[in-house]
């Protein structure tokens, strides 16, 4: 069998907007009957880019994620929809059907992930097909072709040759909102940097005011036990945390240990943190 | 060209961003995809620390050109002659109402009598030189039907004075850097040859200075290089980026982000070198060997001169980062091999369009020299240019006159009958770009250097005069494009002049009804480049921007294919000017007794060395072709024979001969007087060694715009810098309809439905002026104000703004010039002053503003 899926990984995504371009292009004014009819040309997102901006200046994290429709294996669209206006192929791509679906506003309502448009004019929810007419023609979908990144990864997954199964296999992907529990075929490799917290923080050398490096830095408390060194600048990081109460300790020959107690709800960064020389 | 099962055809085509294929059907283009090459096709394959890399074999083109079809159908489309309904040129003009008047639409032969009897008109009222021209840059591509070409040969025999364009993405690198490393040929611009072989195999470290590749593409590279990055972020080199914005290349690869007050780059820069020489970790039998003036720079540095050290504590206070920290990159870059991506071109960057630009180009070549550049791993170089490429290989360039007939293409027997090119001709008579409407509002004016000084670098101190002995003052003025509102600073200026009296006729030839193509009285509508025939090689200026496509991963030629019939009544732009060439009595000598753009095309491509590897029939079936790379590929690093001290061994070809400056030719010699990187410019020396804004050392100078100009920072407490747009090529693809105006990142919808263009403020600085995100809000300074949407972000620091440049919408709220745009052309807030006083460059970069949270009712 074949099982059509994608790994996006969003540590490759350089916003580019390729992706969304060519999924405008492929489907403005196009009609692929039976899979779908045209987009219009403004209003739909079938790749919609997602941004997630962390940390405060001056220390800054930023990330973009391409969310397609997430063809869930238990897709509610199918629940919606009446006389089978949405269907699952054998391969795993859902399809609305463009006629069958006039009218049906609750097939747009129920995605949970907002990946269904409402096109107004057509009376009709439209949404990503993975550009199952080029599947059918032996090539990749628009997104994935016009990625330059290769943050989009397109392939079969029952194949476990495939970079997509190998990938899935290797437990390094995530499900974007799992508590949807609507089994998608899309998943993301790094989704921490849209979902989790971060603490990082500078440390200095008090008696000569240069950057501390070579600190051991333990991050303990709310389940955790992660340790790194600061580097050249005195930097260190703890990404992928959840909010709560932290306990950061430092640690170097020579100096005073340090020990601070953080409350994180955002990501934060400690600058200047002082280390006296014994 | 290919057929496929659904009855589409598959044509080729080139743009600014990349080479496409194009899906045609029933005389409509339906779909534009990148160009993919059959497997084998102009690859490499690079082997370095145990890995081998080779790019894939697809075109990585620029979203903005995966979105032409929005563009191509756009209802901002000029699809017939137009004009002015109260322009009467027997009778009353009324030029105050340009921008204001109501269009009607005319026939081509009326459009056509108007033309030739006002050029009939006013040269014989004036003489030659009355009619002015300039055109845009990059809104078509092609070698026959673009501005070099088809504009030029025909403005060469009209005898129209141009508006010399000026170096407005690389300033300081042209009037600064050329003084320091010579490179005139090249306008201040290195070579960068085979520098991604070297990075892969030697690099450590890259310092991306006000350098976004993810942003700029190249320039015409699309996102060729995005992989490249991977590759060595894979390899584990270290990448850090200084730049106000934490910009899109930053997002993915930086490690470290600094950010300095936009401006005092050369204050950080001088930090550096000076923590070097105070650690004595900079090479000095490099310096010692290779460079010349060294002793004048260290007693800059070490505050002999001005008793002012140039410190990190110093440099602190002017940049914002921390002495600690500068102290720490100075280190790191002294102990690891590592390229100075200055610019997102291996040159450009915002830092060198603002005020003393120059100086900071200046300095990151003498950075460069203190650690050895050319020697393996260390360079100027970002990541943009020098994959493996076939240089033996001809085929001009875009910027190599076409129709014109200009040297190799004259002798290869494309063009018969060349025509002198007046826009660039012995007298140099011409106007600045950036003083066109001083030039034409208020006469006389004085400036020195013309535009590209790509003779030698002593042109650039060569002064000229508007109008010029002997010359009439301008009375017309046929623009091609209207880019300018967009693009040029303190734009306003712009469109008072085309309201002002002196302008007796203005003419636009453009695709799309925006920007300037309003303040015409006759408008001619142009098509686009996918509805006439042309051939173009992909990201190819060559000329000065000699081998630019060694950023691609191949060089790929392509015959752009006529893909569907003009929209409407618009026109090739070359159909245009036969028409007008026919009007005015020179229609043989234009045409060349009526050769056709087809017949162009056949001429380039048999005066090319394609025939020798392709046939004209099997060319015009695949479209494309790309050049191999020879099976002996010899790999020779920019630069690597000036840090060995021999000749040069890579293909660069200046300078070309006759140079006044040192001995050139002479092995390992750089054009420069002493042949090699001068720390003391002699030619800077030679011109004013008292130029205090400009003197033969480079040196940190506080921006005449910027927190030192207290009053003016009082009023206006933001700076704001203004980079090339990442989801544009310039004006192109924003506006008309097309799809980059979804980008939120490009423009945000707001609360009124309305497109507007994007501004970035810090968090504090939007809570304090009560702004939130997606909010509309007015930005201004003395010289305007615009509208913009803001994006509140971290990614610019408190105290500054980010919007890029190049917005294509010029929609006034009011009386054009004197009022609000909510277009979005921040250019209405930049300077227009030079970057100093003796190099006319422009300096957007150096700008103050204040914002504030605008109501669609306020009185404005």
């Amino acid at each position: 069998m074949t099982k059509y899926g994608m790994i996006i990984d969003i540590s490759r995504c350089t916003a580019c907007y390729c992706c969304f371009a060519a999924c405008k292009d492929e489907y403005w004014e196009n009609d692929y009957l039976p899979y779908t009819a045209a987009q219009p040309r403004y209003g739909q997102f079938w790749m919609n880019i997602e941004k997630k901006e962390r940390g405060k200046y001056p220390y800054v994290k930023a990330a973009y994620m391409p969310v397609p429709c997430m063809q869930c294996q238990s897709a509610p669209c199918i629940d919606a929809a009446e006389d089978n206006a949405v269907y699952r192929r054998d391969d795993g791509i859902i399809v609305i059907d463009p006629e069958k679906a006039v009218g049906q506003k609750k097939i747009f309502e129920a995605c949970p992930y907002g990946a269904i448009y409402w096109n107004e004019d057509k009376n009709l929810p439209q949404k990503c097909t993975f550009c199952v007419h080029r599947i059918e023609e032996g090539k990749t979908p628009r997104c994935a072709q016009a990625c330059p990144s290769h943050a989009i990864k397109f392939g079969d997954l029952d194949d476990p040759d495939s970079e997509v199964s190998r990938l899935l296999n290797s437990d390094t992907t995530d499900i974007l909102h799992p508590e949807y529990e609507t089994s998608p075929l899309v998943r993301y490799v790094d989704l921490y940097q849209m979902n989790t917290l971060f603490i990082a923080g500078a440390a200095v050398f008090a008696d000569t005011d240069e950057c501390a490096e070579g600190v051991d830095v333990s991050l303990t408390g709310n389940g955790v036990n992660m340790k790194t060194f600061t580097n050249n600048y005195g930097s260190f990081e703890f990404d992928g945390l959840a909010a709560g109460v932290y306990r950061l300790d430092f640690t170097i020959d020579n100096y005073a240990p340090k020990s601070l107690d953080v409350q994180i709800e955002e990501e934060v960064y400690i600058p200047a943190i002082m280390l006296e020389r014994r | 060209m290919t057929e496929t099962k659904f009855g589409e055809q598959l044509l080729t085509n080139c743009t600014s961003g990349g080479p496409v294929h194009v899906r045609v059907k029933d005389g409509r283009i339906i779909g534009i995809e990148p160009l993919e090459v059959e497997p084998d096709e102009g690859a490499w394959t690079i082997e370095a620390r145990g890995r081998s890399f080779s790019p894939p074999q697809i075109s990585r083109i620029s979203p903005y050109t995966i979105a032409e079809r929005s563009r191509i159908y756009s209802g901002d489309r000029l699809l017939k002659p137009l004009k002015r309904k109260d322009f009467d040129p027997a009778g009353q003009r009324n030029q105050h109402n340009r921008g204001i008047s109501e269009y009607e639409e005319i026939s081509w032969d009326e459009a056509m009598d108007i033309l030739a009897s006002e050029i009939e008109r006013i040269q014989a009222e004036n003489g030659p030189g009355a009619i002015l021209t300039t055109t845009s840059s990059h809104h078509n591509w092609g070698n026959i039907g673009y501005r070099f070409s088809a504009h030029n040969r025909f403005m060469s025999i009209l005898g129209a004075i141009y508006a010399e364009h000026n170096p407005d993405s690389w300033e300081g690198w042209h009037w600064g850097a050329m003084h320091q490393w010579g490179y005139a040929w090249k306008l201040g611009l290195p070579e960068q040859y085979d520098l991604l072989e070297d990075a892969l195999k030697n690099t450590e470290m890259i310092v991306f200075w006000s350098s976004d590749p993810e942003a700029t593409a190249g320039i015409y590279g699309g996102q060729e290089s995005t992989l490249r990055r991977f590759w060595l972020k894979e390899l584990g080199v270290k990448m850090v980026f200084i730049d106000p914005f934490f910009n899109f290349t930053a997002m993915n690869f930086s490690e470290k982000w600094f950010a300095p007050r936009p401006g005092t780059d050369s204050a950080l820069a001088a930090a550096i070198a000076y923590t070097w020489i105070t650690e004595n970790s900079y090479d000095r039998k490099y310096v010692e060997d290779r460079t010349y003036g060294f002793d004048k720079w260290e007693a800059y540095l070490l505050g002999k001169e001005d008793n002012l050290p140039k410190s990190s504590e110093w440099a602190a206070g002017e940049t914002g980062i921390p002495a600690r920290e500068i102290r720490a990159l100075a280190r790191e870059w002294a102990s690891k091999k590592t390229m100075l991506a200055a610019g997102g071109l291996g040159g450009w960057g915002g830092a060198c369009r603002a005020a003393y630009g120059t100086e900071w180009a200046r300095m990151m070549v003498l950075l460069a020299a203190m650690q050895g550049m050319g020697k393996p791993g260390s360079n100027i170089w970002s990541t943009t240019q020098g994959a493996p490429h076939n240089t033996d290989f001809y085929f001009p360039g875009y910027t190599e006159g076409g129709i014109t007939g200009v040297g190799p293409l004259v002798a290869r027997g494309m063009v018969k009958q060349p025509v002198r090119n007046t826009l660039n001709d012995a007298q140099h008579v011409h106007i600045p770009r950036i003083l066109v409407p001083e030039c034409i509002m208020n006469p006389p004016q004085q400036w020195r250097g013309k535009g590209f000084c790509g003779d030698r670098t002593e042109t650039q101190f060569k002064k000229y005069r508007y109008p010029e002995e002997g010359f009439p003052y301008i009375k017309m003025f046929w623009r091609y494009g209207g880019s300018y509102i967009g693009t040029m600073n303190n734009t306003n200026r712009w469109v008072k002049m085309y309201r002002h009296n002196n302008l007796e006729f203005v003419v636009n030839q453009s695709v799309y009804k925006e920007g300037e193509a309003l303040f015409a009285d006759l408008i001619l509508p142009a098509c686009s480049n996918f509805e006439r025939v042309d051939i173009g090689e992909w990201a190819a200026p060559q000329g000065y921007g000699l081998h630019k496509a060694s950023g691609l991963n191949r060089r790929t030629i392509v015959l752009q294919k006529k893909c569907i019939d003009p929209l409407g009544e618009s026109k090739s732009d070359y159909e245009i000017f036969c028409m007008a060439a026919k009007k005015l009595g020179f229609y043989e000598k234009y045409t060349e007794n009526g050769t056709t753009e087809l017949e162009w095309v056949k001429r380039m491509f048999n005066a090319s060395d394609l025939p020798k590897h392709i046939t004209w029939e099997e060319f015009e079936k695949k479209g494309y072709f790309v050049v191999p790379m020879p099976e002996d590929y010899k790999s020779t690093p920019a630069l690597r024979w000036y840090a060995e001290n021999r000749r040069r061994d890579t293909p660069d070809t200046g300078p070309n001969g006759g140079a006044i400056q040192g001995l050139p030719d002479a092995e390992g010699n750089l054009d420069t007087q002493s042949g090699k990187i001068e720390f003391e410019s002699n030619s800077l020396n030679r011109f004013d060694p008292n130029d205090n804004e400009r003197p033969p050392v480079p040196h940190y100078i506080e921006s005449w715009e910027g927190h030192h100009t207290q009053d003016l920072y009082d009023k206006f407490p933001l700076q704001l810098i203004t980079p090339h747009p990442r989801y544009s090529f310039h004006t192109m693809n924003d506006g008309k309809d097309c799809w980059m105006n979804e980008v939120p990142e490009h423009r945000m919808k707001c609360k009124d439905g309305y497109y507007y263009w994007v501004i970035r403020i810090n968090g504090q600085d939007a809570k304090k002026r009560g702004i939130e995100e997606n909010d509309i809000i007015k930005a201004y300074n003395d010289r305007g104000e615009v509208l913009l949407a803001a994006q509140v972000t971290e990614r610019i620091p408190p105290g500054m703004a980010h919007s890029f440049e190049s917005c294509a919408v010029y929609d006034p709220i009011g009386d054009p010039g004197d009022c609000a745009d909510r277009g979005g052309c921040i250019n209405l807030l930049t300077p227009h002053r030079f970057i100093s006083k003796n190099a006319n460059g422009q300096a957007p970069n150096s700008c103050l503003i204040e914002v504030e949270k605008w109501e669609a009712d306020q009185d404005d």
